[in-house]
């Protein structure tokens, strides 16, 4: 066998744990990671490591997707057994509404980041939400151009300054406003640092039958992470507002967890899991996309950073049902089933002959 | 009346001049469904603004028993119905034309050379239709009645053409059917027939009727397309809604009913071709239909396509540009754009279908080359071959099966026990594939548009991005043997060759013919594919001079023939055309005479 294959299976650590498919922590990592040591976006890999490895996912089911960006690079460096597309610059959507469509049984996991979502793939970001095709869309959020050295970027905050020094005084796009807005049926926001809350969060989204958006606040370590600016480290970690404590329950496994009456809210997930959210100052109803909104408006003048499962609607139906396709995915169709008959041809052709129920027509006028 | 001898038979034109929106479209079929079920051919050329309702257009039918079906300038039937435009319609008809106008347009001063017969067309009209609105689209009826008795077109077949069309709508049949006798009973009563006629012919029998993109689609549905994503462009949109419509009612699975394919209306060209590579990528055959501005946004997309080797079939029914251009004019601009699409090193595979018979083959060859070739593949079509109507023999059902090129199933894998993307173990350039969604441990692959080695795996190298590249550059080389070769024909005395390619081709024949007859005998090539296939490199060499024909002003396929050859540049001569309107056999005679003369001259 070939030492140079594409993707190295690495035998699992002597003794290592096994999740429900026989699989290691291992099986679930990628090649190293090439983005600077202590960034936020390494943490976010870690934890859909750990997310992938609990959850049991089969690795060739899954296909991990990504535009361009710092953010964009990081599907290299987890789940080597999976297939992956890194695409251009703010297109990951189409690409992911395109896998769905050939592949209805693929699961899509799509990391991008706030240059590559909120500016140049706002348009398609937005439709891919208006069509509810099933993918969990992570945006790795530090509010700056990390490849390109620090320029400001679409969620950067009013008032947040720059390694240069420059002031940022446009209004951030706040991405769950307007997943929310567009009925995104699982909307949540968390922090790379926070990985107890986003490891659930994550699992939530991988469970999600329809488009799942997770704004996860990232620091950039080498660009904005100094004072004054208001997505470092430091300044997140202050600020993080958590609206529930978050955790994820399987398909297959009972609710450990004994909460009081009153003390949790539960979302039932498209495959039998469930998120619990457990309640910390306030009751906070994540079906409510009203108090939504105005949860995330207050927040921002608080100058605060909600974190949780801000919006949830399991029920929305996903692309695949609005297309009508077959159950079959349509990839692995056969030439039987897609070249209609000879009496189908001659049909079309009389039709043709005659003038008579032929969709031809002699164009406008 | 007494009619005049009439001179001509079987060869006019008719050329009806009404307003956008106005509902001449089901007139305009009759009539050219009545000529073609009395044997003789006829083809349908639609000259349309880029409007919906209110600017002038014209549509256009030409009878020729000799079966040419390319535009021609000088019309010999005229209907005048746009108050708007019948002066300079009128003016434009030669000597022995006959023109219908509606009574109360304005009338020019027309020598005596010319038949002006004024119809009151409305008039005839209102006692069977008390409806204003409706009297509007009726009008167009009387006109067919009308043109029945000047040319002598059976009655009963319009009957027939009429019934085809609107079968089902009984009321709107009868309604239809009156307007057409009270124009032609006027005509029989008031006007003398025209010096042309049509007589009865066999020359239809069997044959079809159809448009450019509708062929394309139903080539693309026989082929086992499985995924279409598109945005609505003229003159695009209309493939891809024949093939929706195609769609719908031959690709039901027969159990539950549901679709065997999908089709996505995008929100703009960049993610009907990102969806186009997502879907081809998990292994969906996968297409988009565009034209020039649909492709420039396509562009990145196309540069990722070529470098990561997706398979895309893409159909260009190119207009006119640059920019928005004109939307409604046919062009063959859009060559070196495509050859060449996006930054970097790239070259593209091209497909230029001339007949609705191509439309069709090349609807399922393009997925196979892309497929085998895994790369995009143009078609490069346009909107004179795609939105007008063209006679054609049936299709024949196709008796290959689909190549989906190489593609390693999981036992494939796991025998080689290893998986190379980007390896050419076969020396022809092209390597092997998986498909996401394969079990095997070793399938998997990570697919970018930066530099990647053999592996996939992520690269700066530059020992690995020429050696990349190279490979590429001989995949390339591999299409030229694998995509459809040229039509040649040698005329075996002459050192002149004529060289063009898509819808010019008809222009072509006609030409030659009218060239032969002047004793200027011509070798001709039909260019079916690009880059171009050795006997292409042999052609040019084996005449003297190369007209090479086309629909652009920067001879485009000109320029790419003397990149790939230029050696034999001197040879090459261009006849261009660029005025939005389909290409015409004089000027392609014209055009060859002038420069024959220089060259007499320069000797």
């Amino acid at each position: 066998m070939s030492t140079a294959a594409t993707n190295p299976v690495p035998g699992p650590p002597p003794g290592a744990a096994k999740n429900r498919i026989g699989l290691t922590q291992a099986d679930y990592k990628g090649s190293k990671s090439t983005l600077c040591p202590g960034c936020g976006h390494d943490a976010i890999t870690n934890s859909i490591v750990t997310a992938a490895f609990e959850l049991g996912l089969e690795p060739h089911r899954l296909a991990k997707l990504s535009g361009i960006g710092c953010s964009s690079k990081t599907p290299a460096y987890f789940m080597s057994r999976s297939f992956a597309f890194n695409a251009v610059h703010g297109r990951m959507p189409s690409i992911a509404t395109g896998v769905h469509v050939a592949n209805r049984e693929l699961q899509l996991l799509g990391i991008s980041g706030d240059g590559d979502t909120a500016s140049i793939g706002m348009g398609q970001f937005v439709h891919l939400i208006r069509r509810n095709v099933p993918v969990a869309y992570l945006v790795e959020n530090n509010g700056v151009y990390g490849l390109t050295k620090g320029q400001f970027s679409a969620t950067a905050d009013v008032g947040t300054r720059a390694k240069t020094g420059r002031v940022n005084e446009m209004m951030p796009i706040d991405l769950c406003a307007l997943a929310i807005e567009l009925g995104c049926g699982f909307v949540a926001r968390s922090f790379s640092g926070d990985p107890k809350q986003l490891r659930p969060i994550l699992k939530a989204a991988l469970s999600h039958r329809g488009t799942a958006v997770i704004d996860i606040l990232s620091p950039c370590v080498t660009f904005n992470n100094h004072e004054g600016s208001t997505k470092s480290y430091d300044n997140v970690k202050e600020h993080d507002a958590p609206l529930h404590d978050v955790s994820y329950v399987p398909a297959h496994e009972p609710i450990m967890v004994d909460y009081a009456p009153g003390e949790t809210r539960e979302v039932r997930l498209f495959d039998g899991s469930r998120v619990t959210l457990k309640k910390l100052d306030h009751d906070y109803d994540p079906s409510d996309g009203m108090r939504a909104m105005v949860t995330l408006r207050q927040a921002r003048e608080e100058g605060k950073f909600v974190t949780g499962v801000l919006f949830a609607n399991p029920e929305k139906p996903a692309f695949d049902r609005e297309v009508g396709m077959v159950e079959q995915p349509l990839s692995s169709l056969t030439l039987e089933q897609v070249r209609p008959g000879r009496s189908a041809l001659q049909e079309i052709m009389t039709s043709l002959r005659t003038g008579a129920g032929a969709p031809v027509s002699a164009g406008g006028g | 009346m007494n009619a005049p001898t009439p001179n001509r038979v079987n060869e006019f034109n008719l050329h009806v001049a009404t307003v956008n929106g106005s509902g001449s479209q089901t007139a305009n079929t009759t009539l050219l469904r009545s000529i073609f079920q009395m044997g003789v051919p006829v083809g349908g050329k639609n000259l349309f603004p880029s409007n919906i309702a209110g600017l002038p257009t014209w549509f256009t039918i030409r009878v020729n028993e000799k079966g040419y079906l390319a535009r021609q300038k000088a019309n010999d039937l005229l209907i005048a119905l746009n108050p708007e435009t019948a002066a300079a319609d009128i003016a434009a008809m030669g000597p022995g034309s006959v023109t219908v106008v509606n009574e109360g347009i304005p009338l020019p001063a027309v020598p005596a050379d010319r038949t002006v017969h004024v119809v009151p067309l409305t008039k005839l009209v209102e006692p069977i239709v008390p409806d204003a609105r409706l009297r509007k689209l009726v009008v167009n009826m009387v006109y067919v009645g009308v043109v029945c008795h000047l040319v002598g077109i059976d009655p009963e077949e319009v009957d027939r053409a009429l019934a085809a069309q609107l079968g089902r709508k009984q009321k709107a049949l009868a309604v239809n059917r009156e307007a057409v006798r009270a124009g032609l009973e006027y005509a029989r009563a008031n006007l003398p027939t025209a010096p042309f006629r049509i007589e009865r012919r066999t020359l239809t029998d069997g044959k079809i009727l159809i448009e450019g993109n509708t062929a394309g689609a139903l080539g693309a549905m026989f082929g086992g397309v499985t995924f279409v994503a598109w945005y609505p462009i003229t003159p695009s949109s209309s493939l891809a809604e024949a093939l929706q419509n195609y769609l719908e009612r031959y690709r039901k699975d027969p159990t539950s009913g549901a679709s065997t394919y999908a089709i996505v209306q995008a929100e703009d060209e960049i993610a009907a071709i990102g969806m186009v590579l997502g879907a081809s990528w998990a292994g969906a055959r996968s297409m988009t239909a565009t034209s020039g501005p649909g492709l420039s946004l396509m562009t990145e997309f196309v540069g990722y396509a070529y470098y990561a080797e997706i398979p895309a079939v893409i159909w260009d029914i190119q207009r006119i540009g640059p920019s928005t251009g004109l939307p409604t004019r046919t062009s063959q601009g859009d060559l070196l754009t495509v050859a060449f699409m996006s930054h970097g090193d790239t070259k593209h595979v091209m497909l230029f279908p001339s007949t609705v018979d191509d439309c069709f083959k090349y609807g399922m060859t393009a997925f196979d080359l892309a497929e085998r070739l895994q790369t995009p593949v143009f078609v490069m079509s346009d909107l004179d071959l795609g939105m007008n109507v063209w006679m054609s023999e049936p299709f024949d059902y196709p008796e290959k099966p689909w190549d989906r090129g190489k593609v390693l199933s999981d036992e494939e894998v796991a025998r080689l026990g290893k998986f190379e993307r980007y390896r050419d173990s076969d020396g022809d350039g092209i390597p092997y594939r998986t498909i996401p969604g394969q079990k095997h441990p070793l399938a998997a692959y990570f697919t970018r548009g930066s530099g990647h080695d053999e592996q996939a795996r992520y690269t700066e190298s530059s020992e690995t991005y020429p050696r990349v590249m190279d490979r590429l550059s001989k995949k390339y080389d591999t299409a030229r043997r694998l995509a459809p070769g040229p039509v040649i024909d040698r005329a075996p005395r002459s050192n002149v060759g004529l060289f063009c390619y898509g819808s010019t081709a008809w222009a072509m024949e006609e030409a030659r013919d009218l060239l032969r007859a002047d004793g200027i005998e011509t070798s001709h090539l039909l260019l079916k594919a690009y880059p171009f296939h050795p006997d292409v490199r042999a052609f040019v060499e084996s005449c003297e001079r190369v007209y090479v024909v086309e629909q652009n002003r920067d001879a485009q396929m000109a320029s790419l023939l003397k990149m790939d050859m230029p050696d034999l540049a001197p040879r090459l001569r261009s006849i261009l055309h660029y005025d939005g309107l389909p290409i015409d056999a004089v000027s392609i005679v014209e055009g060859v005479r002038s420069l024959e003369r220089e060259e007499v001259s320069v000797r």
